[in-house]
């Protein structure tokens, strides 16, 4: 690999910095097996799982160390809907779109939600609290409209359970950032 | 003995036929005479089979097969048409309009887009569906290519001529869905990307979702004004290809109309890039013989294509060293024009006003490139127009260009050699070089004219010429695939080359992003339509008396009233420049 670029130890070294020494090991051990491209998306999911989103600077940083363009990098990144481009905030909000909670309104959830966050579907809020996504189902129609914020479910809610809810969220960030 | 390949029977509309195995439904129809409709595919770039126009009917096969990248088998049996398939085409093409913007008229691609001729082929008469259509905005931070996302049909051919003919890799489609873009890594814009504004995704686009930074607006406006003193130059492969615009046979030289439509646009003189090459020539001889009498860095690699040099700065600095100090031949023409002529006709260089028509949209790039400001940060080069560009003005002012009577390049930056023509094509800088290398190395005059062994150069070629007591080995490629075969070759140290000729586009300046769309039924990169404008340029060179650079009296002119000698301080001053590592660094 030190031919592939003029100044390959420095570049070397930025990536590594950027990406963390684990995950440089790994792409040091895909390089040895046959096909090493083949293992960009098994790096994806790494660095996300490691930094919570995949920045220009990881993608880049992935780009240099595989050894593959990093136009070829984005476009597989951006293809994926579980993979993130932008840092995600400290809590993931859920809103179940499918069948059983549009029908009992969780357009109007969602429409809350955006409103008191001042975000969109995909957007992380400016205080890096709150992620708001889209689910298809979550498999607990019994309980529609839901939202799942982290891991917690919270069922049957009405647009003016949202702000309250949001609250004890905000709360628990600020307990944990003092 | 190449191992012979199994052969296939099949039947096509009726027809029998036995081709190679391997061979794709499209390739076995095409032996036939059947040209199955096709949008994405490509013969030079890999298949995709993105946009399903070439579908056809295979019996016992319940759903329609893309003849692009279906193989055929044994016993098989298409149908190419019938009522059904014809329907599928068509409901497939106006599917792809559905999401198009619909502003033919005012389009860059009017009656030359190949998704609007297919649309009249496919016999789309209405449209039937008004659903919602993608939005994107035009992207214009390049100064050489524009991208208008809305016009992409996504069928992948940029993608594919940026990573397989050039190596850059610098395009990919992003997201998915309605919402996939094809864009530089990061959704970044061009001018922040790996690009080398080589235009050839402007060339191969069925559509206009890459088109040139258009240049003809200051172009006109200097043209309308009186305090300007507009000079244009035309590089060599204007002249092979501009009759194409007009309906003219490709390979028809026409310099002769090119220069009276120059003039009657109101160009106050038409100067030659060719005398710019024959310059550059001398110059770089002179560096070469330099570099071989003082151990200099070897090979030395050819610097006039302006996206090669940008390449060179993203992909492969370490070898910067070895691209020739020399300007490209336009650089050193505009150069000459704001200073030796400027000064002979008494004209203030800030009133003189250097439009270049060039075969390239690097071009309009290098022009703005800070090592080719003026010190007093003017450019040089004020305007850069391509082939294209310049066939529309001719339109656009009602010039009848096929009936046009010849006229000849203004002195004294219009007197060339045929050395400079033949620039224009692969391998032609090459052959101008030995020219002048052999006599300059020997001290006699040339034994020989022409290097037929540098000519038409498909991708990539070496070889032995020997120079007096030099036998030089030398290289020429042309698509950055194919040099990259040659630099890294440099790099591994096994093989010493002592010139080497390298030019971003296929088949050289002739295959350049600016060129003219090929007519209908001719595809763009077609090696047959690049070896025919490249066999006007050595027809032009072949039929010259004066065909060797350093016997240009214009050329001599200069030195000896100007410049003082080749390489001498003033020479190196004005006519050469230096190289820099760029970044995003790219991944080679």
């Amino acid at each position: 690999m030190s031919t592939c670029t003029d100044n390959w130890p420095s570049v070397e070294a930025a990536a590594k910095e950027v990406l963390g020494e684990e995950i440089a090991g790994f792409i040091e051990h895909c390089r040895a097996l046959p096909h090493p491209e083949s293992n960009l998306i098994a790096v994806l999911h790494r660095v996300q799982a490691k930094f919570g989103y995949l920045g220009t600077a990881h993608l880049d940083a992935i780009a240099q160390l595989m050894q593959i363009p990093a136009a070829k990098v984005s476009g597989v990144a951006s293809f994926y809907h579980f993979f993130r481009l932008k840092p995600r905030g400290k809590f993931m909000i859920n809103v179940c779109l499918g069948t059983a909670c549009y029908v009992k309104g969780a357009d109007r959830i969602a429409q809350k939600i955006i409103e008191e966050l001042g975000i969109s579907w995909g957007e992380t809020s400016k205080d890096g609290v709150f992620t708001l996504e889209g689910a298809r189902c979550l498999g607990t129609c019994g309980l529609a409209p839901v939202v799942m914020i982290d891991q917690e479910i919270h069922g049957q809610l009405t647009p003016d359970q949202v702000p309250a809810l949001l609250e004890k969220y905000l709360k628990k960030a600020r307990e944990s950032s003092t | 003995m190449a191992k012979r390949k199994k052969k296939i029977n099949l039947t096509i509309d009726d027809s029998k036929i036995q081709v190679n195995e391997g061979t794709t439904i499209l390739e076995a129809a095409e032996q036939l005479g059947i040209r199955i409709p096709r949008l994405c595919y490509h013969p030079d770039l890999s298949l995709a089979g993105a946009c399903r126009v070439c579908v056809v009917e295979v019996k016992g096969m319940n759903y329609y097969l893309a003849a692009c990248s279906t193989p055929v088998w044994e016993g098989m049996e298409v149908r190419t048409n019938s009522p059904e398939i014809r329907q599928a085409r068509r409901d497939i093409v106006e599917l792809l309009l559905d999401n198009h913007p619909m502003d033919c008229q005012t389009c860059e691609r009017d009656g030359r887009c190949e998704l609007q001729n297919l649309a009249y082929a496919m016999g789309v008469r209405a449209r039937h569906f008004e659903g919602r259509r993608k939005r994107f905005p035009i992207e214009l931070s390049s100064h050489a290519v524009v991208r208008d996302s809305e016009k992409c049909v996504l069928c992948g051919r940029c993608v594919r001529v940026c990573a397989e003919i050039q190596g850059v890799h610098n395009l990919s489609q992003h997201g998915r869905g309605f919402h996939t873009i094809v864009a530089p890594a990061h959704f970044a814009d061009m001018d922040d990307s790996a690009c080398i504004q080589c235009g050839q995704c402007i060339n191969v686009c069925p559509t206009a979702a890459f088109t040139e930074k258009r240049g003809a607006g200051p172009v006109w406006e200097a043209l309308a004004d009186p305090s300007k003193h507009v000079v244009v130059q035309t590089a060599p492969s204007i002249r092979a290809a501009i009759g194409e615009g007009f309906g003219l046979p490709p390979g028809t030289p026409a310099t002769g109309q090119m220069i009276t439509a120059l003039r009657r646009l109101g160009f106050d003189r038409v100067f030659d890039t060719d005398l710019g090459a024959d310059l550059t020539i001398v110059e770089e001889a002179h560096e070469l013989l330099t570099r071989l009498e003082d151990d200099g860095p070897l090979p030395m690699i050819t610097s006039c294509s302006p996206g090669w040099i940008n390449f060179l700065e993203k992909f492969y600095p370490e070898l910067i060293p070895h691209a020739s100090t020399c300007r490209s031949p336009m650089m050193m023409l505009s150069v000459l024009t704001k200073t030796y002529y400027a000064e002979r006709s008494g004209i203030e260089p800030k009133n003189i006003f250097m439009t270049a028509v060039m075969p390239c949209v690097a071009k309009k790039y290098e022009a703005r490139r800070p090592e080719h400001l003026m010190p007093d940060g003017a450019p040089y080069t004020d305007a850069v127009l391509t082939t294209r560009e310049l066939i529309w003005m001719i339109k656009c002012y009602g010039i009848d260009f096929v009936d046009l009577p010849a006229g000849e390049f203004d002195a004294p930056l219009g007197i060339a050699s045929g050395a400079g023509d033949i620039f224009g094509t692969t391998g032609g800088v090459m052959e101008a070089t030995l020219r002048a290398a052999s006599e300059l190395i020997t001290g006699k005059p040339a034994d020989r004219l022409e290097y037929l062994e540098v000519r038409a150069v498909e991708g990539y070629r070496e070889t032995y010429v020997a120079v007096g007591e030099h036998n030089l080995h030398v290289a020429v490629a042309n698509g950055l695939t194919n040099a990259k075969i040659l630099l890294d070759k440099i790099k591994s140290g096994k093989e010493r080359f002592h010139v080497i000729e390298i030019m971003a586009c296929p088949g050289g300046c002739v295959g350049g992003g600016g060129q003219p769309y090929p007519p209908e039924g001719v595809k763009v990169l077609d090696p047959d339509l690049l070896r025919r404008r490249a066999s006007a340029l050595y027809a032009i060179d072949g039929g010259k008396q004066l065909r060797k650079s350093y016997e240009n009296p214009a050329i001599e002119e200069i030195y000896s009233s100007f410049l003082g000698s080749p390489g001498s301080p003033k020479a190196v001053e004005l006519l050469h420049t230096h190289y820099q590592a760029k970044l995003p660094r790219g991944i080679r």
